[in-house]
């Protein structure tokens, strides 16, 4: 009798995998939108077109008030409020600025300086025409070309950073993303990483600080900025590269703003979200190595059991 | 009583107690499995293999699971996914094997469908596979609600809603079975239960009844072939392997199972390890939240086809279709009129036809019933569930009128 069993096989095979295309990635395809990254090349805003100074961009930083809200922790200048208080002042924390430079792109920094609202694309929530200001205040110049102004803070951040690729995960995330979002998996809170207290008393102290301050952050964003420990489980890597890149491309209108991160520093997000909420996944592919060869090996065993003994039934 | 007689050995002690001998000729090598089949056949072990693997993986899942609607996204996000040793592991096991074993169950009904695995006896083996599709739906929706994420709350919302009865009203029906007014705490308590006492139970009950259906029939084979199987296995027996008919289950066809199961495993793992999120929806790594729908509610994969029967209707008539849909494959053997047990293919064209659009419109369903309903999808969406009532209700008209091949 002829072996009907391969194309039997094909059957199922064929039938599987239309099923598996349909429910996957042809109705994920028509569910969520599809979004094409610039790969973080911030092609709207201008090129820097002077070359900066350091010195220069030192002195103006100082003189420019930067650090009547920012702090600068590596230069030696510490923040002028406690988070909590900044928040309440703010809506959130202004970041330290001592790993800005290698954080941020640098065509993002000097827009964020001339005209945050713009860099940040939250135009649509901080109008200057109605009164509505940013609550950073944009530099206007102090006096000289104030594109060469720009351009030596922008060399002044970039001195002052470590060398890009010396960002770690924690670095780029705490920086980007960890003064509005905690990560409760990774003990992260929007004030830092919560200590481990030995009193109970202490401990609830500091919950109360992070309440207070994510009080204020809930009232300037209009919610409270969700927890990310597992986002990386929950939305796709590639929603959260273009998200990262421009939240305004996802969802149109939201209070989060673009936070104008390098590729790379945006791969170290990334990494980091893995971290917290794909923890084990070098394991994963390890183990998975292994298993397959045991199955594999499993397989040609039955398969010559069989073998054997279906020699005779024929 | 019987009597007893001092044992010669440890087996001898057992067979005057047990019968161990008569259970493994019975169970076993005089299990007689006819030679006509193919690997389809070894999907039965594909499934017992599989639901194995969700109990070993269930148990390992339950020592570190909390039931409550407070600890129980932390305890299978964090405990288990970061905290416990390989817990990411079992979880995976777990999650696609609740899916895979739906497929295989897929596979498993329409191969008995294509051979008339269900009629000349073996009514039994087909209800009572039928039974064991609804124990294994309600064991997968339960354990859909444990994670107690967003997709578990709004399914259980969804879902338990659906005893309203639509224009019945009946809310009181809704409260009594949540417990409270929403999916809270009591709705979590209680499908933690179903899904790790109750359920589980039946089913072994059911399967003990599935193989017990199919001792007396035996199996069906690639060409509907009535065998004497006393005849034939007296042939084995005397030495004639080659020319019967039958072949022993253990270790004849066992051999095969058990090189079917390799192959499947080799699928299983590949899933498990590299692409696991078809089983694990993304929507459900995000926690419960009764103020916040998801821009996008759907069930499983394997529940898709039957709910896209539900929703391009009105809800009452939405109700009634769907009820009708969820029963309507047990009575498959009775409302089969034909005389004919042999492959679809080969019944003439109205069976013929009548198979391979059930297969395509279930999965054009199934796809429908993930897409939103809106512009061609939902059309789509109702004329392939109107078609499948329709298929249903001419099966016994088609069927009767076949003639006899």
């Amino acid at each position: 009798m002829k072996n009907k069993e391969p194309i039997i096989l094909i059957v199922v095979i064929f039938f599987s995998l239309v099923t598996y295309y349909l429910v996957e990635p042809f109705a994920h395809g028509v569910m969520h939108k599809h979004v094409d990254s610039e790969n973080f090349q911030y092609n709207d805003l201008p090129a820097l077109t002077k070359t900066g100074n350091v010195a220069n961009g030192q002195e103006l930083i100082i003189n420019a008030g930067c650090v009547g809200c920012h702090s600068m922790e590596k230069a030696g200048m510490p923040a002028p409020m406690d988070p909590v208080m900044a928040a309440q002042s703010y809506g959130v924390n202004p970041p330290d600025l001592s790993e800005a430079g290698a954080v941020y792109d640098a065509k993002f920094l000097a827009e964020l300086i001339k005209n945050p609202a713009h860099a940040l694309k939250v135009e649509h929530k901080f109008d200057e025409s109605k009164g509505e200001m940013h609550p950073m205040v944009p530099f206007y110049g102090m006096g000289g070309d104030i594109d060469q102004e720009v351009a030596d803070m922008v060399a002044y951040l970039q001195d002052l950073a470590v060398s890009p690729d010396e960002v770690t995960p924690a670095m780029a995330f705490e920086n980007a993303c960890g003064r509005c979002h905690a990560v409760g998996y990774e003990n992260w809170t929007q004030i830092g990483t919560k200590p481990s207290f030995k009193h109970e008393k202490d401990s609830l102290a500091f919950d109360i600080k992070v309440m207070e301050y994510e009080e204020s952050l809930t009232k300037y964003m209009g919610k409270l900025p969700p927890d990310l420990s597992i986002y990386i489980r929950s939305r796709s890597e590639d929603f959260l590269r273009t998200f990262i890149e421009n939240p305004q491309n996802h969802l149109a209108g939201t209070a989060m703003p673009r936070v104008g991160v390098t590729a790379d520093a945006a791969d170290k997000v990334l990494e980091y979200m893995k971290d917290s909420g794909d923890t084990k996944r070098h394991e994963r592919e390890e183990i998975g190595k292994m298993v397959m060869i045991y199955i594999v090996i499993f397989a040609i065993f039955a398969f010559l059991w069989k073998k054997q003994v279906w020699r005779d039934l024929h | 009583m019987a009597h007893f007689t001092k044992a010669t050995g440890v087996k001898d002690w057992l067979n005057q107690r047990l019968a161990v001998e008569t259970v493994e000729k019975v169970m076993m090598s005089e299990y007689w499995i006819p030679k006509n089949i193919n690997f389809l056949w070894a999907m039965g072990m594909v499934l017992v293999v599989t639901f194995v693997l969700l109990l070993v993986s269930g148990i390992f899942l339950l020592m570190y699971y909390v039931p409550t609607v407070d600890e129980a996204f932390y305890s299978v996000n964090y405990t288990i996914m970061r905290e416990v040793d390989f817990g990411w592991l079992w979880r995976h096991v777990h999650g696609v094997a609740a899916s895979v074993v739906f497929l295989v169950i897929y596979i498993h009904m329409f191969t008995g469908i294509y051979y008339g695995s269900y009629k000349k006896g073996r009514e039994m083996i087909w209800i009572s596979g039928m039974l064991l599709f609804v124990a294994f739906s309600a064991e997968a929706f339960s354990g859909y609600m444990l994670p107690w994420g967003q997709m578990s709350y709004w399914a259980g919302m969804v879902i338990t809603n659906l005893f309203a009865g639509g224009s019945l009203h009946a809310d009181g029906l809704v409260e009594w079975i949540r417990g409270d007014y929403v999916p809270a705490q009591a709705f979590l308590g209680r499908f933690f239960m179903l899904h790790v006492l109750l359920l589980p139970l039946a089913i072994v009950g059911l399967i003990g009844l599935h193989f017990a259906a199919l001792r007396i029939p035996h199996v069906n084979n690639q060409d509907g072939e009535e065998i004497d199987f006393d005849v034939e296995s007296k042939k084995y027996l005397d030495g004639n392997k080659a020319e019967s008919k039958v072949m022993r289950f253990a270790n004849d066809f066992m051999s095969k199972d058990m090189m079917v199961v390799g192959i499947f495993l080799i699928f299983f793992f590949y899933l498990v390890f590299w692409n696991y999120s078809f089983a694990l929806d993304p929507v459900n790594f995000d926690p419960a939240d009764g103020l916040k729908t998801p821009a996008h509610i759907y069930p499983e994969w394997y529940f898709l086809w039957s709910y896209e029967i539900l929703r391009p209707f009105n809800i009452d008539l939405g109700l009634v279709l769907f009820g009708f849909a969820q029963v309507i494959f047990v009575f498959l053997p009775f409302l089969d009129r034909s005389p004919n047990t042999c492959p679809a293919n080969r019944r003439g064209t109205m069976f013929k036809v009548w198979f391979w659009l059930m297969l395509s419109n279930m999965i054009v369903l199934t796809a429908m019933g993930k897409l939103p309903p809106e512009g061609i999808f939902s059309t789509i969406g109702l004329v392939a569930a109107i078609l499948f009532v329709v298929q249903w209700l001419a099966l016994p008209f088609i069927t009767s009128r076949e003639k006899k091949v």
